[in-house]
C-alpha cells in the first residue's frame, strides 16, 4: 500500500523555515492595505455584575476616533445560540461580544473602539468610563465544591466516564495496600506568543477576505456567517502563520466577531490585535480538585482504581474534557469507579489547553501511582510493569498498538534509573538533594474527517491542497514530504496550499489529529492521482502498461514505471500530452474506520523520567534532566516530530514548577495577567531534555500508520516531576504548582 | 515623508533602518514596535506582549538588543536598527537564520525573529561562554512552544564557528559565578 519512505520519516528541515526565520511569514495582524481602521477593546474591571452605564464622550472626541461600540448601540446579530456555536462549543450559550449589559467575566469587552490609528484606538480605550453594579463573584473552586454537578447535556466528541465495573469499595477496603489522596491543580492560560488578531480586508457588503489567528479557518468562516448571515462563499478566511495556539485557537474569539463587526458596519477593512491582557479573559485550562483511591494486593497488583473530578466550568457553557476515563484504561484493574463533575465560578468558559482533560487527569493518575509504589516498597517503574495491559477495560476493545514496554525499557536505559537509589533524600550532589521520578502519558490517537486534493503538472511540480492549519506543528512539512515522496519529486517542487477556508474540508487542527487525517486524505489523493495517469496511459497506443494494475506501477524519476521493472512504463508528461492536459487532480477523502472503530480503540504512550536538583537551603529547584519516550506509531518527520515532544515536556514543566492564573477571589480578578507574573518556562529553566521515539508498528489508527504528536509530549509530565521532587525531598505536594513558596513552607531542611 | 499617526503626528527624525537611511515624522507617543509593525510595514518585529515581558520585538539598536516595545521612535533620532529583515533574506539567510532553521529551532515561529536579534546581539556582546551562560543571558526571550533546547544549540553551533570552537557545557557560569549550573552527570 504505502511505499516505504525515501522522504517520508527523513529529518526534513521545514519547509516555511526561511520564511519564519527572516520574518517573512505574516501573521493575522501583519497584513496591509491603505486607510484601514484598528479597533481596541475595551476590558471590564470586575467578574460579576451589570453595566449601569458607559461614557464614551470623551473616546468619542479623540482625533482620529471613527465609532465606539457597546452594548448600546452594536449592530444586531444572529438571535439563536446555535448560529454561535462554533464547531467545538461545549453544550450552552455561547458569550455574544457587546450584547448585553451584563459582565460574566473579568476581562470581558465592554467596549470597542475604532479609529484611525492602533494608537489613537488605544488612547481613546482609556477614556471609555465604565459604571458598573458589581455582584460578588464566585472564583475559587474550592468554595464551589460543593456544588459540583454531572454535566447533563454532553459536549461532543468527549466520552463521559464509563460505568464502574467490579467492585471498587470493597476491593479498595480489603486490600493489602492503599492510598488515597486529593490533587489540587489552579488554572492555566495558553498564552501563546501571538496574540489573538484579525484582520478584515472589506470588498463590498457581502465580500470578505478575513485574516484571523485560528486553528480552523473553515470554523472561523462558519462561525461569521451563522452570525452575520452572510454566504460561505463569498467570506474566505486564512490562516497563513499562527503563532502558538495549544487549543486556545479552537473555538473563534471576540476580536475576529467585533473586526467583522465593524468592517460590515463601516464598510472598511478593520485591523484588531489583542492586548496581553486580554488573552486573560479567554479559554483557559480548568482549575482542577481530583480525588484519586488506588489498591494492590501484596504483590502490586492493583485491585481498586477510584478517581472523582471537579473541573471549573462558566455559568454559561458546560466545558468537558476527558479527566477520569484514563485511570481506568491505563493499568489492569478489575474493579474500577471514575467520575466526572463540574462546578461553576465567575469566569469564562474553560477550553482545551493541550492534553485537555489527559493533561490534568493522568497527573493525579500518575501522582498517585507514585504515591503507591512507595506505600507498597517497590520501584515506581516496576509498579507500572506489573500492571500493564494491552487492552482498553473502559471500553472493551482492543488496542491498536502499544509499545509501552519499549517506551519504558529504552527510556529508562537512557536516563539511568537503575542506578537510582529507592529512598526519598538518599542522592545528593552538593548542597542539592537530587530526585529521580517517572510517569506514564497517555493520548487518544484519533482521526478527523478529511479531504484533500492533489495536482501532478507536466512542469512536474505538485500542488498538496486541504483547508488544515500549521500552528507550528509541522503541516506544510510533512504534506510536502508526502507529496514529494508519492511523485517521486524533491520536496522543492511540491506545494503546500493550506491555511485558506475555501480549499478541502478538515477540521480544525487539534486532538493530534492533523498528521493522521490530512496526511491520509493526501495520501489517498496522491493514489487516486496515479490511477488517473494510469488509465490515460492505458488509453495511449501500443501503451507498454496496458495490463497493469494500479497497486503493481509506481512513479519514478517523472515516469509511471512497473514496480518490479522501471524499464517498463511511460513519461508522466507524454500521459499527460496524449490527453493535450497540463496537469491532473484528483481529491481523496480520509476518516475513521467506523467497523474497526467498534472492535478497536488507539493510543499513544510515553514514559517520562525526570531528574530535580533542590538546594536544600535555598529550596531552589531546578529540572535538570528529562528523558520522555514516545509510542506513537509512525513518524513522518522525526525532527519536527521531537520539536512537539520538546514543547510538551516544557509546557509540562511549567504545570509542575510555574503556571497558575492567580485570581483574587475577593474581586474575582486574574491578578497577573502579563508574562512577567504568569510565570512560563524561559530558557534558563530548560536544561538537558531527551527525545525517544520507540519502533511502533499500527496499520490500523491511520491508513498511513501515524498517531499523532501533539499532546502525548506533556501527559505525565508533571507527575514526574512532582514524583521526582518527592524523591528527594521526602515531602509530597499534591498542589499545582509547585511553586517556590511551597517548597519553602514545607520542612525542606528536616 | 511618513506619519506614524497621521492625524497629529509632527517630531522629525532620522534613522538608519536595515542599512537604509529613512527620514519620518513620528507622533511622540508611537513605540519603534508600532512604527514598525504599523506604517513601516515590517512586521517581522513581533508583538508579543507590549511590556517588554517577552522579547518578541528584540531588534538591534546601534548593535545593542533592544525591545522594540519599550522604545519611543522620537527618542531613536541618528540611531542605527537592524530588524530581522535586515539580517538576511529567506534566500541569503544570516548564520543564525540558517541554524535556526536546520536545527528546528522554533515551531510557531512567533518568537523566533526576537529570538534571532537577540541571539545576534547576545554574540556582540560576547559575554556568552557556555550553554549555561546562553540559557541564562537568552532568558529575555520567551518560547511558548519549547524550542529552548533546539535554540541553544544553533547558537551554540554559530557561537562555534565564529570562535572556532564549541562552548563548554559545563564550563563554570561566568555570567552568575556565585551559581554554577553544573549540567548533570552523563
Amino acid at each position: 500500500m504505502f511505499n516505504p519512505s525515501k522522504i517520508v520519516g527523513l529529518p526534513v528541515s521545514r519547509v516555511d523555515g526561511p520564511l519564519k526565520v527572516s520574518g517573512k511569514a505574516p501573521y493575522a495582524a501583519e497584513h496591509y492595505e491603505p486607510g484601514m481602521l484598528h479597533g481596541v477593546v475595551v476590558l471590564s474591571t470586575i467578574a460579576s455584575g451589570k453595566i449601569r452605564s458607559i461614557d464614551t464622550a470623551m473616546a468619542e472626541a479623540f482625533p482620529g476616533v471613527i465609532k465606539i461600540y457597546t452594548h448600546e448601540n452594536r449592530p444586531s446579530a444572529a438571535w439563536w445560540d446555535s448560529k454561535w456555536q462554533d464547531s467545538v462549543a461545549p453544550p450552552g450559550s455561547p458569550f455574544r461580544p457587546l450584547e448585553k449589559p451584563h459582565v460574566q467575566f473579568d476581562g470581558q469587552p465592554v467596549a470597542f473602539v475604532v479609529a484611525e490609528t492602533f494608537e489613537a484606538a488605544r488612547d481613546a480605550a482609556s477614556l471609555v468610563t465604565v459604571a458598573y453594579k458589581e455582584d460578588k463573584p464566585e472564583t475559587k473552586l474550592a468554595d464551589v465544591y460543593a456544588k459540583s454537578y454531572e454535566p447533563k447535556k454532553k459536549r461532543s466528541g468527549i466520552q463521559p466516564p464509563p460505568k464502574p465495573r467490579g467492585s471498587p469499595e470493597e476491593a479498595f477496603s480489603g486490600a493489602a495496600h492503599k492510598v488515597s489522596a486529593e490533587y489540587v491543580m489552579e488554572g492555566e492560560h495558553h498564552n501563546p506568543m501571538e496574540m489573538f488578531a484579525t484582520t478584515v480586508l472589506w470588498e463590498n457588503d457581502k465580500q470578505l477576505t478575513v485574516h484571523d489567528k485560528t486553528q480552523g479557518s473553515q470554523a472561523s468562516r462558519d462561525y461569521i456567517c451563522n452570525i452575520f448571515g452572510l454566504d460561505p462563499e463569498n467570506v474566505i478566511v486564512k490562516n497563513a502563520y499562527v503563532g502558538g495556539a495549544f487549543g486556545q485557537g479552537l473555538r473563534p474569539k471576540h476580536q475576529l466577531f467585533l473586526a467583522v463587526m465593524a468592517s460590515l458596519d463601516l464598510k472598511r477593512s478593520v485591523k484588531v490585535e489583542m492586548s496581553r491582557q486580554e488573552m486573560f479573559g479567554l479559554t483557559w485550562r480548568p482549575s482542577s480538585m481530583q480525588t484519586v483511591s488506588l489498591a494492590a494486593d501484596e504483590t502490586g497488583m492493583l485491585q481498586s482504581v477510584m478517581h472523582h473530578a471537579v473541573e471549573a466550568t462558566s455559568r454559561y457553557e458546560d466545558y468537558q474534557e476527558t479527566v477520569v476515563n484514563w485511570s481506568g484504561l491505563a493499568y489492569k484493574c478489575d474493579n474500577a469507579k471514575l467520575t466526572y463533575e463540574l462546578a461553576q465560578v465567575d469566569m469564562s468558559t474553560p477550553g482545551d489547553m493541550r492534553a485537555p482533560g489527559a493533561a490534568t487527569g493522568v497527573l493525579a493518575l500518575e501522582s498517585a501511582m507514585d504515591e503507591l509504589a512507595s506505600e507498597i516498597g517497590m520501584d515506581p517503574l516496576e509498579l507500572r510493569v506489573k500492571n500493564f495491559i494491552h487492552f482498553d477495560q473502559n471500553d472493551d476493545k482492543q488496542l491498536t498498538s502499544k509499545a509501552l514496554h519499549a517506551c519504558y525499557r529504552e527510556g529508562s536505559e537512557a536516563f539511568g534509573w537503575d542506578r537510582r537509589s529507592a529512598a526519598p533524600r538518599s542522592m545528593r550532589d552538593g548542597h542539592d538533594l537530587v530526585g529521580w521520578g517517572m510517569a506514564t502519558g497517555f493520548w487518544e490517537a484519533g482521526m478527523a474527517q478529511a479531504e484533500a486534493k492533489v495536482r501532478y503538472a507536466i512542469d512536474g511540480k505538485v500542488t498538496v491542497s486541504a483547508a488544515a492549519t500549521d500552528i507550528g506543528t509541522g503541516t506544510y512539512t510533512i504534506l510536502a514530504q508526502l507529496g514529494a515522496e508519492a511523485f517521486d519529486v524533491p520536496i522543492e517542487a511540491v506545494h503546500v496550499a493550506i491555511a485558506d477556508s475555501s480549499l478541502p474540508t478538515t477540521g480544525v487542527e487539534g486532538g493530534s489529529w492533523t498528521a493522521a487525517s490530512t496526511g491520509s486524505a493526501v495520501q489517498i489523493a496522491a493514489e487516486a492521482v496515479k490511477a488517473t495517469l494510469l488509465d490515460m496511459a492505458q488509453d495511449m497506443d501500443n501503451s507498454p502498461l496496458a495490463d497493469a494494475r494500479p497497486e503493481e506501477v509506481v512513479i519514478r524519476d517523472g515516469r509511471l514505471v512497473l514496480d518490479v521493472n522501471s524499464q517498463v512504463g511511460i513519461a508522466l508528461s507524454d500521459i499527460l500530452a496524449s490527453k493535450d492536459l497540463s496537469s491532473v487532480e484528483e481529491p481523496g477523502k480520509a476518516g475513521p474506520d467506523m467497523m474497526q472503530m467498534r472492535k478497536f480503540v488507539s493510543y499513544t504512550h510515553s514514559a517520562v523520567f525526570v531528574e530535580v536538583k533542590i538546594d536544600e537551603q535555598l529550596g531552589v529547584l531546578r529540572v535538570t534532566r528529562v528523558v520522555s519516550a514516545i509510542g506513537a506509531g509512525r513518524i513522518l518527520n522525526p525532527k519536527t516530530a521531537r520539536s512537539q515532544i520538546l514543547g510538551g515536556i516544557v509546557m509540562g514543566i511549567g504545570m509542575a514548577l510555574h503556571e497558575e492564573s492567580m485570581i483574587d477571589h475577593r474581586t474575582g480578578r486574574i491578578m497577573n495577567h502579563n508574562l512577567a507574573e504568569y510565570h512560563v518556562p524561559a530558557h534558563a529553566d530548560i536544561a538537558d531534555l531527551q527525545v525517544i521515539f520507540v519502533e511502533e508498528h499500527d496499520d490500523k489508527a491511520s491508513p498511513i500508520g501515524v498517531k499523532g504528536l501533539g499532546e502525548i509530549g506533556i501527559v505525565g509530565v508533571a507527575a514526574a516531576v512532582a514524583n521526582a521532587i518527592y524523591h528527594a525531598t521526602g515531602t509530597r505536594f499534591r498542589h499545582f504548582p509547585i511553586t517556590i513558596d511551597k517548597i519553602l513552607e514545607s520542612e525542606l531542611t528536616h | 515623508m511618513l506619519h506614524a499617526d497621521s492625524e497629529r503626528s509632527g517630531i522629525p527624525i532620522v534613522i538608519t533602518l536595515n542599512g537604509k537611511q529613512e527620514r519620518l515624522e513620528v507622533a511622540p507617543w508611537v513605540t519603534l514596535l508600532d512604527l514598525l509593525r504599523g506604517p513601516m510595514e515590517l512586521p517581522g518585529t513581533k508583538k508579543g506582549c507590549d511590556h517588554g515581558q517577552c522579547g518578541a520585538c528584540t531588534v538591534l539598536i546601534d548593535g545593542q538588543r533592544m525591545n522594540a516595545c519599550l522604545k519611543l521612535a522620537v527618542t531613536l533620532d541618528g540611531a542605527e536598527i537592524t530588524t530581522i529583515e535586515g539580517l538576511g533574506q529567506p534566500d541569503k539567510l544570516h548564520p543564525l537564520q540558517q541554524a535556526f532553521v536546520d536545527h528546528d529551532a522554533y515551531q510557531c515561529g512567533y518568537c523566533t525573529p526576537g529570538q534571532i536579534c537577540s541571539a545576534a546581539g547576545l554574540l556582540n556582546e560576547g559575554h556568552a561562554q557556555s550553554r549555561a551562560e546562553i540559557r541564562e543571558l537568552m532568558s529575555g526571550n520567551l518560547c511558548r512552544c519549547g524550542a529552548y533546547t533546539n535554540i541553544a544549540d544553533a547558537i551554540e553551533q554559530v557561537m562555534g564557528q565564529s570562535s572556532g570552537e564549541r562552548p563548554d557545557r559545563n564550563a563554570p557560569n561566568k555570567a552568575f559565578p556565585g551559581k554554577g549550573f553544573k549540567e548533570a552527570a552523563e
